[in-house]
């Protein structure tokens, strides 16, 4: 218990068991398998938004780039079982080693830039990744894509089966938010804070802060990386514009709706943002009958609106909500001991 | 070497687009600290607004002035509602804003025009020049002439008149010009309103020779950046440089490499630039305050 207690520190075991509830009790209620896949996928980006989060949020560097992490890990997963029939968890943990080295070296090398020259460096790292995939395609598939991946399976479990399939995502969705849960709160968690407020400063106190950083970005890769193998084993269909700078905004757009200084405004924002995309779907189709991207008026709305006028995201919103409610019942509760004591 | 010409009229022609777009880039990165990354969406709505005045029947004389007016008027309110009110804060929630406004206009322009490719006249009715072997495109010497002339405008504005000058102390040292009286708010607002006519005349410029799309501007805007990188951040001249090379770099790639793979090249250029140069070939160094 002391042991558990440890890892579960202060009261995170809250939101963390009321999430586990959440995500237990939903299939009773859902009965569609397209609600299902909804959740699924809610349940591998939140692998990646969680991983942007203790970058953007903790350490403050800004990428656009993560959709080629994502992809990194989805192509060796497909490519190495599609086409070579190898295990799919070896493919995995092969596409989250390959992706730690390429990160470390991409991070060792653009690091260094700040603010918006950052954004864009990664931005052309995720163009040219695109277009390497597009050109490969005697590997990749190219522009049709890579079919044929097969389903993963546990044990003779098979995680085909979309229900078996969203417990397993959302129990590596939960290791995932306590090993950074725990980081945050290990010394590293608190030299990134202080990389956030001022890089200089930390640098003066003795801190290798590019080693830090370049950390904190391959760490955030490999949560991409294996979102991307996930993502890859789910679809069973890979195809190039799933990895494209439009996805990474995407994910930015997520970790910044939930709330960006908070690994729970990570999973927040991502299940927020997937369901308004399927409802704006929804709403377009059914009655202004038009298709094709016109969610991206809303997304680009959401994010305006919401960068103007509540910076820190939904999560904080939530928050300030839970302090006024307590602080009501303080005051009720007083008021109370206060008419007792007067009564008396 | 009539490839060679060859390549470098193409080169030039592409350049002077993104030289144009550079330029946007850097008033506004200047003056207001801020890399738009809406600026590609401003040569969208430039282009297709243009062509939809044109099919109401306006001559094209009057249809790419009403086009650029009309992006020009976006730009300033783009600036007065979204940009000015949060000009403060921290670097990344500026960037995810801008990149806000990109999405919402290029979702916009998704609405208004859909998805197919629309095409746009080409200004000067004729047959392609020779010249030196190359062949050149009656488009592409327009787009030389509109550049030289602008590139003139541009310097007789910066130079020589009143507000330019202001617009110039502001991008030197925003803080000393508003302590000499300069309104740097107003300048602010000006640079967007110039910016997105710059973008809007790009994209007129480029759309007979590629068709123009809801989604062009993506592309086209990542381009400046990648010019205005090559250029440096703080210098015009710098700028037009970075386009023309990035152009010529594009084309001989494309041409000697791979077609396919030239838009790789061009970025990785960039990534070369930000790693090694990154102030940019013409921009003398300059130091971080604490």
């Amino acid at each position: 218990m002391a042991k558990l207690d440890n890892v579960l520190y202060g009261h995170l075991w809250r939101p963390f068991a009321s999430l586990m509830v959440i995500v237990l009790l939903l299939p009773l209620f859902v009965k569609s398998s397209y609600i299902l896949t909804v959740l699924i996928l809610i349940g591998i980006y939140s692998l990646i938004s969680i991983g942007l989060s203790l970058l953007l949020g903790y350490a403050g560097q800004i990428s656009l780039g993560h959709a080629a992490f994502f992809g990194i890990g989805a192509y060796v997963s497909g490519v190495l079982t599609a086409k070579y029939a190898g295990s799919p968890w070896i493919a995995m943990v092969i596409g989250i080693v390959f992706t730690w080295l390429v990160s470390y070296v991409i991070g060792m090398a653009i690091l260094r830039l700040k603010g918006h020259f950052l954004a864009l460096a990664t931005m052309a790292i995720n163009i040219i990744f695109f277009i390497l995939i597009l050109g490969l395609d005697e590997f990749t598939g190219g522009a049709s894509g890579l079919v044929g991946i097969p389903s993963l399976s546990l044990f003779q479990l098979n995680l085909g089966n979309p229900l078996y399939f969203y417990f397993f995502v959302w129990f590596i969705v939960f290791v995932i938010i306590l090993f950074s849960m725990n980081i945050i709160r290990s010394n590293i968690g608190r030299l990134l804070r202080s990389i956030h407020d001022s890089e200089i400063a930390t640098e003066t106190l003795g801190v290798n802060v590019a080693k830090y950083k370049v950390i904190i970005f391959s760490l955030s890769a490999v949560y991409a990386s294996l979102a991307g193998s996930l993502y890859a084993h789910f679809i069973s269909f890979i195809a190039p514009p799933s990895f494209y700078i439009t996805f990474s905004i995407l994910l930015l757009v997520m970790v910044m709706v939930g709330g960006v200084h908070s690994i729970w405004g990570a999973v927040l924002g991502t299940a927020i943002i997937m369901f308004l995309n399927e409802w704006i779907r929804y709403i377009g189709q059914t009655y202004f009958h038009i298709s094709g991207q016109v969610e991206i008026v809303v997304y680009g709305l959401i994010i305006i609106l919401v960068m103007m006028f509540m910076p820190k995201g939904l999560v904080d919103i939530l928050e300030r909500l839970w302090k006024k409610i307590k602080s009501v019942q303080i005051k009720g509760a007083e008021k109370r001991k206060m008419t007792t004591e007067k009564g008396a | 070497m009539d490839l060679v010409m060859q390549y470098l009229v193409t080169g030039l022609t592409v350049g002077s687009i993104y030289a144009l777009m550079a330029i946007g880039f850097v008033t506004i990165y200047n003056i207001t600290g801020i890399l738009n990354f809406a600026q590609g969406e401003f040569a969208m709505i430039g282009a297709l607004s243009c062509v939809s005045f044109v099919n109401l029947g306006l001559p094209m004389f009057a249809a790419i002035p009403a086009a650029i007016i009309l992006t020009a008027i976006i730009g300033f309110a783009v600036e007065r509602t979204v940009i000015f009110p949060v000009r403060n804060r921290s670097v990344i929630t500026l960037i995810v804003i801008t990149i806000g406004v990109s999405t919402f206009i290029k979702g916009l322009g998704l609405i208004i025009w859909g998805t197919s490719p629309r095409t746009l006249q080409p200004v000067m009715k004729m047959g392609p020049i020779q010249l030196l072997g190359a062949v050149i495109n009656p488009q592409s010497l327009f787009i030389f002439l509109t550049v030289l002339l602008l590139l003139a405008v541009l310097y007789v504005f910066f130079d020589k008149t009143f507000i330019g000058s202001a617009l110039r102390a502001s991008e030197k040292n925003p803080r000393a010009a508003s302590l000499m009286g300069i309104n740097t708010s107003s300048m602010s607002a000006l640079a967007f309103t110039l910016a997105a006519a710059l973008g809007a005349i790009a994209g007129i410029m480029i759309a007979p020779l590629t068709d123009a799309t809801y989604e062009m501007g993506f592309l086209i805007g990542l381009k400046g950046f990648v010019a205005m990188v090559i250029g440096g951040v703080n210098n015009i001249s710098g700028a037009v440089v970075g386009g023309l090379l990035l152009g010529v770099i594009e084309a001989f790639s494309g041409g000697f490499i791979s077609t396919f793979y030239s838009d790789a090249i061009a970025f990785g250029v960039l990534l070369l630039m930000l790693f090694f140069k990154p102030t940019g070939l013409f921009s003398k160094a300059t130091g971080e305050r604490v």
